[in-house]
């Protein structure tokens, strides 16, 4: 059903030197806090990042609901800020597509579709039989909602612990880690201009309307890069 | 169950909702598309420009514990941090570790 050993090769990609555990680890355990602090209980914290496995969207959620933001303005904000999941998914998942491989893998391990697990796949593809891909992303997307759930326990439990510097702390992880991974994947001019062109449009854009701001100036950035790529 | 319980409950779920819905359509959209084609590549540039434009974001308008530093220090860690990962070689471990350091102590003197 799953082969084991492409799964686990996957697994324990995530505790290579240079693997996101770190930065996911130290984001989840400020989300965990977070989440105590507006009231979750320690299970409601666990089902919420067990579910939804997408750290901004976990903040546009809190955020929300601590202003008392009806159920159709949360869904709304989610869905806006999660949006970039949808050209995440369509960039990964023909590279991982096998005409003997079930469809539910897909559909199951398309939850583990978040910025640390794609880029990791992103840059390891390649080496990985294409008949097996599928079973490397289950690992990877395991381990690191693994590392997720277990740093949300981790997070609800400490909160009392950690002071406002601690948490500031916490927070400047996850965008520098991000950062970082974005900057070693410029190996194109098409990916160089989407991110270059993105990271100006996107802030621009939350002038125009900051709910929309990712997808307009998203969808404007890497569209641009996609015809100057295309006809360089 | 009490009601702010259920409501909790209730948030969770539509959270959750609104996450896997792109992930789902993603995964229905894919199926016909060639990892080769012409549409592949431009989803591929949306999938990088919508990651920078959110990370730019975050930094830029962070929401939560960051929007209470000042914007000169978090552009500031970003850039050291930054350099500190060309110097390492590409490796991440040192400028996230370093980027709470830094940002901790340009917050005390700034």
């Amino acid at each position: 059903m799953i082969n084991s050993k492409y799964f686990f090769q996957g697994f324990k990609s995530v505790k290579s030197f240079d693997s996101p555990a770190f930065a996911l680890g130290a984001s989840f355990i400020a989300i965990g806090a977070l989440l105590k602090d507006i009231g979750f209980n320690l299970e409601q914290s666990i089902f919420s990042t067990f579910l939804t496995y997408a750290l901004p969207g976990s903040l546009v959620m809190a955020e929300s609901f601590l202003v008392g933001a009806s159920l159709i303005n949360i869904f709304l904000a989610v869905w806006l800020v999660n949006a970039r999941l949808y050209p995440m998914t369509v960039s990964l998942m023909p590279l991982l597509l096998h005409k003997s491989q079930p469809r539910w893998k897909y559909y199951l391990s398309c939850h583990f579709i978040a910025v640390s697990a794609w880029l990791i796949m992103k840059s390891n593809y390649q080496s990985i039989e294409k008949k097996y891909r599928i079973d490397f992303w289950m690992g990877i997307g395991t381990g690191t909602w693994s590392i997720a759930i277990v740093s949300t326990i981790i997070g609800f439990l400490v909160s009392d612990y950690l002071n406002k510097d601690m948490m500031i702390g916490l927070a400047i992880v996850n965008p520098v880690y991000f950062a970082c991974m974005m900057v070693g994947a410029m190996k194109s001019l098409q990916i160089n201009l989407s991110i270059i062109l993105g990271a100006i449009l996107g802030p621009l854009f939350f002038f125009v309307s900051p709910e929309w701001s990712i997808l307009y100036g998203g969808v404007l950035a890497g569209t641009l890069a996609y015809f100057v790529g295309e006809f360089k | 169950m009490s009601e702010m319980s259920s409501n909790i409950i209730l948030v969770i779920l539509v959270t959750s909702f609104a996450t896997y819905l792109s992930r789902f359509l993603g995964v229905v959209s894919s199926e016909k598309i060639d990892a080769k084609s012409k549409i592949f590549r431009w989803f591929n540039c949306l999938a990088y420009s919508t990651l920078a434009a959110l990370i730019a974001r975050m930094i830029v308008f962070p929401v939560g514990a960051l929007s209470e530093v000042d914007y000169l220090i978090r552009f500031i860690v970003i850039l050291l941090s930054i350099l500190i990962f060309y110097f390492t070689r590409k490796n991440v471990v040192y400028p996230t570790v370093f980027s709470a350091i830094i940002l901790t102590f340009l917050k005390g003197y700034f």
